[in-house]
């Protein structure tokens, strides 16, 4: 057996790309390539992320907006020194996560057939989280009129609207079409999960979930810390963008 | 028709930990070596930058270094009665995909497995009796002796760098290590990592209750480290974004710190990336591999000859490619014939949380690595009777404070409610002052007759080709084991002056949807007899001997440690079988 010749270069073989018909695997764009000689390297190949904009709902209709803040509000309410889940931006972030790939099941296995099976072979809806919202919200502000007199969700006084979500809970309170409780624990997993993602994706505002929690965000180095047993780490959080007071 | 590239010698599907071991191996002996990579190529300037990489959503909860899949995906049931349906996301374990395998974004918990886990059934049957085995148990022994595969462990950990306290060294107990891991022929390359609050009151609390409580041996390196090979690794920060992150301060042993760099140097070295493996190319007659053919990104189909092939592309897909090649005869749990799929296995785990009274506690939990860690090994393999407890299996335990990223870790006592103002107060009261061991218990999980692997009959992939379909359920015998085990663990929790316990056991059914560590493990296992292991114990393939398996795929049944630490040394034992036997007399190293 014997050796090739040396190739001391990358060969980026784009003559192997068929134009148009390139799969796209990964929010990284792919293509593939031999590599020989040295360390590939091309600049943002990992694709950084992008800030989540400001500015009106990009999935939620102006109603399924209101009724998600102040689902927000119940799940997170705001208290003397910490906002609640709306001003935090929670129903921001899930907005823009069901406008995203999240939304779209992007990189999911979808194919068919949908079956039901048990609850150890994970989802197996045939609808994604998006569509699953949609039709959710609809029915939670359906049901809520149907009993608190045409008033929708987000116009219930907290206690009903605390009363809803703890029905929903307990599987009490029906939503037509919908399993309201795996609807509810879907809502509270989401809600929670943009108060403390990084600012970013448009939650957890000023970091204040970080902040009210004592977590210093996106450091890197603890290297002097980790020996300084039961020592409050002294300094504020900062996030993927960096923090508040750098640009201010 | 697909087109041809030139001939090499060797060509190596996937370019994870085993892979880049290989390549760099047969190349040293002056081969012509190719791997080819189902993923993207991946270091840490341009993928995992410290710029950004620290964010929980993106990498932990939305999988982004992850395969995806809608490019392949398994089949999953407990039982035979049931019809398998797809994993649609993945939850019990995570499929690696990129440059770097399962190695980019490890924890690197590097641990041996004991002398007796390598002749498990011969240990067991002499100490118990066969009937103290459930009878539909199929653990069987390795082959291979831990005193042959220790050279190998040693040179995996001194590529690394791993940082550790020896327990055993030729012999001779050392205080502070574990004192039951089998004799090493040298002291960890560099020392443990410092221990967090949390860790050293672990440690505490488990020596007061008269266990020997060591350091966990961690690829996250305590100190700067030069290789064998005169690559360079940076002390680890600590900086909590370990596990399923990739490490940006080339702190964490993988191929892109120990291996990729030197070895891409190598004139006789090529890699490809975006590039899947769809089948090993056999022969007329069926007993020879003539290459591989794979597709592109851009769905083009090519084929790649060579007279070596080696399959090293992570447990469960040495098994898909082995059944969608046609190589090894499928497993039929009901004949009980057939060893490709046999003998499938993963890790039975689970934690006790600890709260604190957060006036007088802080641990700091954002403070921490992948594989830091306070242990005991006294619950582990065979170090303990299990003459009294009716079952068999054990596992380590510890504290691993990995890091606190507050979408995991914000964590309250029992009886909280889940949402509103006294879930939100109860957040805050117990973010610094709860210990969360993540997979504090790690148990073994053994092998039985009808939990296995073979082809789906319904779902297939984006080719059109059968899905793989598991099934799996956890027996009585390991829930035993964690039942027991737990227990041990919440006792040391408690003693370290926790005031509420969250005691989480492992349960049946086995749940698809919750993470169970990505240690799956056979489906294709090492042994001596062919009936009932697809290689013989050099990891070449019984039926095809210009193709070895490298992975967790050989392993009869799951010990109750981290895989890789011997799937690197098993890697290195074939190579060295390779190099000094097969090349000289390309043909079976061990008669059937
Ligand atoms: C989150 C996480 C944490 C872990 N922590 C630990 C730990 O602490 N300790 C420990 O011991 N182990 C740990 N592991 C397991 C460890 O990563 C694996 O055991 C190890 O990487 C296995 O090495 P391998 O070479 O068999 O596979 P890998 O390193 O995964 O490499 C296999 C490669 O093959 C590629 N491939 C697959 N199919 C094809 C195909 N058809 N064509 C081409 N290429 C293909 C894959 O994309 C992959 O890159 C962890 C795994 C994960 C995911
Ligand atoms: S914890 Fe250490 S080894 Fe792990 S990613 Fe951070 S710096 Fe790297």
């Amino acid at each position: 057996m014997k050796s090739s010749n040396p190739t001391w270069f990358v060969i980026r073989r784009r003559e192997f790309l068929a134009g148009t018909a390139m799969f796209l695997f990964g929010a990284t764009r792919v293509r593939a390539a031999t590599i020989a000689g040295q360390l590939p390297w091309t600049p943002n190949a990992g694709a950084p992320p992008s800030r989540a904009k400001l500015g009106p709902w990009e999935f939620f209709t102006g109603e399924e907006g209101r009724a998600m803040e102040a689902l927000a509000d119940c799940i997170i309410p705001p208290d003397a020194e910490t906002p609640g889940g709306k001003d935090a931006g929670c129903a921001v972030f899930v907005d823009r996560q069901l406008a995203g790939p999240y939304g779209r099941r992007e990189g999911l296995y979808v194919r068919p057939p949908f079956q039901a099976g048990t609850k150890s072979q994970g989802p197996q809806s045939e609808k994604g989280p998006a569509q699953h919202y949609r039709e959710a919200l609809a029915a939670l502000d359906r049901g809520c009129k149907a009993k608190y007199g045409e008033r929708p969700f987000a116009d219930l006084p907290v206690a009903d609207k605390d009363e809803v979500l703890r029905e929903l809970e307990k599987g009490d309170f029906k939503l037509d079409g919908i399993d309201g409780q795996s609807f509810f624990e879907q809502v509270v997993k989401d809600v929670q999960m943009g108060f403390f993602a990084d600012p970013i994706y448009g939650g957890n505002r000023d970091m204040v979930a970080w902040k009210m929690i004592g977590y210093p965000g996106a450091r890197y180095n603890y290297l002097d810390w980790v020996s300084r047993h039961n020592e409050r780490f002294p300094l504020p959080p900062v996030g993927i963008t960096g923090s508040a007071q750098w640009t201010r | 028709m697909p087109r041809r590239l030139p001939k090499k010698d060797v060509v190596i599907i996937g370019f994870g930990w085993t892979g880049a071991i290989m390549a760099n191996e047969l190349t040293d002996e002056g081969l012509d070596v190719i791997a080819i990579e189902r993923g993207p190529w991946r270091d840490a300037p341009t993928d995992f930058p410290p710029t950004y990489m620290q964010d929980e959503l993106r990498y932990r909860v939305r999988h982004e270094l992850f395969l995806r899949p809608d490019q392949l995906t398994f089949t999953f049931r407990n039982m035979m009665s049931q019809t398998a349906l797809p994993i649609r996301s993945w939850g019990a374990f995570m499929p690696p995909n990129g440059v770097g395998g399962g190695g980019t974004h490890w924890n690197a918990e590097m641990w041996r497995f004991l002398p007796s886990d390598f002749v498990l059934r011969t240990h067991l049957t002499e100490r118990y009796g066969a009937s103290f085995l459930p009878a539909d148990m199929t653990i069987q022994d390795w082959g291979i002796t831990y005193d042959e595969l220790e050279p190998h462990y040693d040179r995996f950990e001194y590529l690394c760098g791993t940082s550790g306290q020896a327990g055993n060294l030729k012999g001779k107990i050392l205080e502070g290590g574990n004192p039951f891991e089998g004799p090493r022929s040298r002291p960890y390359p560099t020392p443990p990592q410092a221990q967090p609050f949390s860790h050293t009151l672990f440690g505490k609390a488990a020596q007061e209750l008269g266990y020997k409580p060591f350091p966990q041996p961690s690829g996250n390196l305590s100190q700067a480290y030069t290789n064998p090979l005169g690559l360079r690794l940076g002390p680890c920060t600590y900086c909590g974004f370990c596990e399923w992150f990739g490490c940006s301060n080339y702190s964490k042993a993988s191929p892109q710190t120990t291996l990729i760099p030197y070895l891409i140097r190598k004139a006789n070295f090529t890699a490809r990336d975006n590039s899947e493996v769809i089948r090993i190319n056999l022969d007329r007659s069926g007993t020879r591999a003539t290459g591989v053919t794979f597709v592109d990104t851009s769905g083009e189909e090519w084929e790649q000859q060579a007279d070596l092939v080696i399959l090293s592309a992570f447990a469960l897909f040495n098994v898909q490619l082995l059944l969608h090649s046609g190589i090894g005869k499928p497993y039929d749990p009901v004949a009980n014939t057939g060893v490709v799929g046999r003998n499938y296995t993963h890790q039975t785990i689970s934690t006790v949380n600890g709260f604190f009274d957060n006036r007088k506690f802080n641990f700091n939990p954002f403070i921490g690595s992948g594989s830091i860690g306070m242990c005991i090994d006294e619950f582990n393999g065979d170090n303990f009777d299990h003459g009294p407890h009716g079952f068999v299996g054990g596992g380590y335990m510890g504290q691993v404070q990995t890091g606190g990223r507050p979408i995991e870790s914000t964590l309250v006592p029992p009886g909280t409610p889940k949402w509103g103002a006294d879930w939100k107060k109860a957040v805050k009261d117990n973010y610094l002052s709860t210990v969360k061991p993540g997979t504090g218990v790690h148990g073994s999980f053994y092998s039985y007759r009808d939990v296995y692997l073979d082809l789906d009959p319904t779902y297939t992939d984006r080719f059109g080709r059968p899905l793989m379909r598991i099934t799996m359920d956890l027996k009585e015998n390991e829930i035993k084991q964690n039942k027991f085990l737990t227990d041990k663990f919440a006792e040391i929790i408690k003693a370290m002056g926790a005031e509420k316990l969250a005691v989480q056991y492992r349960k049946g059914p086995y749940d698809i949807t919750t993470y169970q560590t990505t240690h799956v493990n056979g489906g294709a296992v090492m042994g001596t007899d062919p009936n009932t292991s697809a290689l013989n114990r050099y990891l070449q393939s019984w039926d095809v001997p210009n193709l070895f398996v490298l992975g967790a795929t050989a392993f009869p049944q799951n010990p109750g440690y981290n895989p890789t630490l011997t799937v690197g040394a098993l890697a290195y034992w074939a190579a060295a079988a390779i190099r000094g036997k097969y090349l000289k007399n390309p043909g079976r190293l061990v008669d059937a």
